[in-house]
């Protein structure tokens, strides 16, 4: 074995590579640079340690803690929360088996997110007065979504049954949260009850998905050949699109009521949620319509040549492309839905930023607004940028198969 | 059957198509059915109304726009007593809606551009700090951050004895945050004519310049002598004139309250500064990927004919990036003004707050909330007409 001359060798200088050379290029690249470089590093130390120091010593945390049954659901029944839960069951079950059959790596991550946040959940609760059984049974459901995945990803559920899954979870969900009523085991809960947590992501999930067939219908229309069909969409759109979302629930609020027969009364959750469908489906429409125009006029032109009749060419050749392609757009529309179901308290719904507001009501917390701000926060952050990531991959991903 | 048969072959070929199946007719008949049931929906809803507020004995009547308000605005721009009308209060929060849009739309684009361009800072510490900023505006709900703002920020602000004062004569305090404000004096008349004609000047020669540039002369002396223009005649306009063109009055700390100087509310400063740090976020990478939408080769090649750094970014870069960039802008400035209705969660007297005063008033809800949606649709529509002719005015003319 011939060994080399270590001293023939010469290694790039130390001021190049490494962790040297790392800082040279990005922190300290010239004058300007490092003196931006060691001003906005002291800044963030000492604000860092400033809040470091709040969140640890100064905070009064127990406005959080002893109000988190309030933060999570709201005015719901203490005695009837296992229902949340319950429904809860049905949902990661379903997500799981999902993320497990579909094999979409953005899938997964979501389902991975919806475990680790109600993990998360479990451990947060485990201070407040909802007592252990809510600590098992988040943490329970968390397991619950891994093992779903991890079973579907051995043996694939047909996408038929998946489907009946979500439509039968989202029927037991209503049917749970706002019971049966009566002497039965589930006695109605009205929906002037749910809060917090709850109501926010209830509002924001029905608000997207109710609104779908509404806003494909409405772009399919804004792209009709006929002319009143399409003025009639495309004036509903822009209408929408103009005005605050607030003068909408309004609207909702004040005038639903008014709209409706003598004698129909709608409870202020459901005029909200009323007010948020109109609102996004005029956003709906218009992903959709992106995705329409990104179909090559090839792929229409091919269907009637082998003599699909106009809505066969829309269901099974144009939406199926179209609207795999509006998926980030849509997730992105309810990132920002989720965050403007904060509105509805100006319409009087205690959603998380309502049961803020209300807990700050109360007398014995009134200095504590930064805390329950920032907890809010903390919440909507979590969330959307979580949502954020996972739309991010899932364009890439559909981005890889893109033909 | 047997006649039918019979029939010459042409004449089949010739048969009119049956009206059920001519797409000319069936084109209409759809549209007639959908409008048939559009107008049955709405007119059924509309009837309902009709009947409740009939019962309720409100119905629809704009005769209340002329009826006294009877209610004090804070702040306005302009003059409003609580003996003027409904009218006046709806147009007196119009132009609140409107001075928060145009100072947030402004705050909202210098802050964006800035953290834009350090999105893309080489300093790693500069980008990701603006890349927190961005994260952690754009996942937060807008409501949270200007309730943070104005009820743990502006609030909180030391009561009116203890002022803050910072340097260059502003107060801050609960009532608000003061400002010296600015006021012609007697010379002003001439200073100001200086400055038209600094402007003129200056932009003279920057379009001489833009010709001489389009023709491949150089350019620098030029532009040069722009600049200087507009910054020399003014200048010496203001040395030329006695004892100053401009004072300040500043605010000055009286034993209860502060005289004189610009007062802007705690509301107004809330609204505005959220109004301006959220969109900020959204505009920053919208900037930062329009900048990034420049191919790479555009700079090389801008660098090969000899284009030094800054006329790379401006002949080359920037109006190629504006084209991405306009569109997506206008639409976060048809949001921030939307978004200005918040107002009515921390109590600025902006279109929509002044509007829910007047309905619950008049007991006139239906009217105006119609009266405010025309008025957003009206302001958006000529937001976007204007971003549209600005943005015909950007894009590169193809054949």
């Amino acid at each position: 074995m011939t060994t080399r001359h270590e001293s023939t060798e010469v290694g790039p200088p130390v001021t190049e590579v490494g962790v040297v050379g790392w800082l040279r290029h990005n922190l300290f690249n010239g004058l300007a640079s490092s003196i931006a470089t060691i001003v906005i590093a002291t800044v963030l130390v000492v604000v860092g340690w400033l809040l470091l120091e709040w969140v640890l010593f100064d905070a009064r945390w127990g406005v959080i803690t002893e109000n988190m049954r309030l933060f999570l659901v709201g005015l719901y029944p203490q005695s009837e929360i296992w229902r949340v839960w319950l429904t809860m069951v049905a949902l990661s079950i379903v997500t799981g088996l999902s993320a497990g059959t579909w094999r979409s790596s953005a899938l997964r991550m979501m389902a991975m997110m919806l475990a680790a946040g109600q993990l998360a959940l479990a451990f947060l609760v485990v201070a407040s007065g909802l007592g252990l059984v809510a600590t098992a049974a988040l943490a329970a459901n968390a397991l619950l979504v891994i093992v779903a995945m991890l079973g579907a990803q051995r043996h694939p559920v047909g996408r038929r049954w998946l489907l009946l899954g979500w439509l039968v979870s989202a029927v037991l969900t209503t049917v749970l949260l706002a019971g049966l009523g009566g002497a039965t085991p589930l006695p109605a809960v009205s929906s002037n009850q749910w809060g917090g947590l709850l109501l926010t992501i209830l509002l924001s999930v029905v608000g997207i998905a109710v609104s779908f067939p509404f806003g494909v219908a409405l772009a399919l229309g804004r792209r009709s050949k006929l002319p009143v069909i399409r003025l009639l969409a495309t004036a509903y759109i822009e209408l929408v699109r103009a005005v605050p979302l607030i003068t909408i629930l309004f609207m909702a609020a004040l005038l639903l009521p008014l709209f409706l027969p003598e004698g129909v009364r709608i409870e202020n959750v459901l005029r909200a949620m009323g007010g948020i469908i109109i609102f996004s489906a005029a956003y709906v429409a218009e992903n959709v319509r992106g995705g329409l125009q990104a179909i090559p006029a090839g792929q229409i032109e091919a269907a009637q040549a082998i003599g699909l009749r106009s809505w066969q060419c829309n269901l099974y050749i144009v939406l199926p492309q179209a609207l795999r392609i509006t998926i980030p757009a849509n997730v992105g529309l309810f990132i920002s839905l989720l965050k403007d179901t904060t509105l509805v308290i100006i319409i009087g719904l205690l959603e998380l930023l309502g049961i803020g507001r209300a807990v700050l009501a109360q007398p014995e917390w009134l200095g504590a607004s930064f805390e329950v701000y920032v907890f809010v926060a903390a919440v909507f952050f979590v969330l959307c940028y979580a949502l954020s990531q996972a739309s991010y991959r899932l364009e890439k991903e559909l981005g890889v198969g893109e033909r | 059957m047997p006649e039918k048969r019979s029939a010459p072959p042409g004449a089949a070929r010739h048969a009119p198509v049956p009206f059920w199946r001519d797409i000319r007719v069936l084109a209409i008949l759809s549209q007639l059915v959908v409008l048939g049931v559009v107008v049955v929906i709405g007119g059924y809803l509309l009837n309902n109304l009709v009947t409740a507020m009939d019962q309720k004995g409100f119905l629809p009547d704009l005769g209340f726009l002329g009826l006294t308000a009877g209610f004090e605005i804070a702040e306005k721009v302009i003059a409003y007593a609580p003996s003027d009308t409904y009218a006046d209060a709806l147009l007196v929060g119009l132009l609140n809606t409107l001075m928060v849009s145009i100072v947030g739309i402004v705050l909202a684009t210098l802050l964006g551009l800035l953290v834009g361009i350090a999105r893309l800072s080489r300093n790693w510490l500069v980008s990701r700090l603006a890349l927190g900023y961005v994260e952690l505006f754009r996942n937060t709900p807008l409501l949270v951050q200007l309730f943070v703002l104005y009820f743990v920020v502006f609030l909180q602000m030391p009561p009116v004895r203890e002022s803050l004062a910072l340097p260059g004569a502003l107060y801050l305090n609960q009532r608000g945050v003061y400002l010296p404000r600015p006021e012609l004096t007697s010379s002003g008349g001439p200073w100001l004519l200086s400055v038209v004609v600094g402007v003129v000047l200056a932009g003279l020669a920057w379009w001489l310049a833009g010709r001489r540039e389009a023709a491949g002369r150089p350019v620098a002396g030029l532009r040069v002598l722009a600049i200087s223009a507009l910054i020399g005649i003014p200048v010496l306009g203001w040395l030329s004139v006695p004892g100053g063109a401009v004072s300040f009055e500043a605010p000055e700390l009286a034993r209860f309250n502060i005289q004189g100087g610009l007062r802007f509310t705690p509301e107004f400063a809330a609204l505005t500064v959220g109004l301006a740090l959220y969109t900020a976020a959204f505009i920053a990478e919208i900037i930062r990927g329009g900048i990034e939408a420049v191919s790479k080769g555009q700079r090389e090649a801008a660098r090969a004919i000899g284009l030094r750094e800054g006329q790379t970014l401006r002949l080359v870069v920037l109006p190629q990036a504006l084209r991405v960039i306009i569109p997506p802008l206008t639409s976060q400035y048809l949001n921030l003004i939307k978004n200005s209705s918040l107002a009515l969660a921390i109590g600025y007297a902006d279109l929509f707050n002044v509007s829910r005063t007047i309905s619950e008033q008049t007991g006139q809800p239906v009217a105006v909330i119609v009266i405010v949606m025309a008025i957003y649709l009206v302001i958006s529509l000529i937001t976007s007409v204007l971003m549209n002719f600005y943005n015909r005015a950007v894009q590169i003319p193809e054949r």
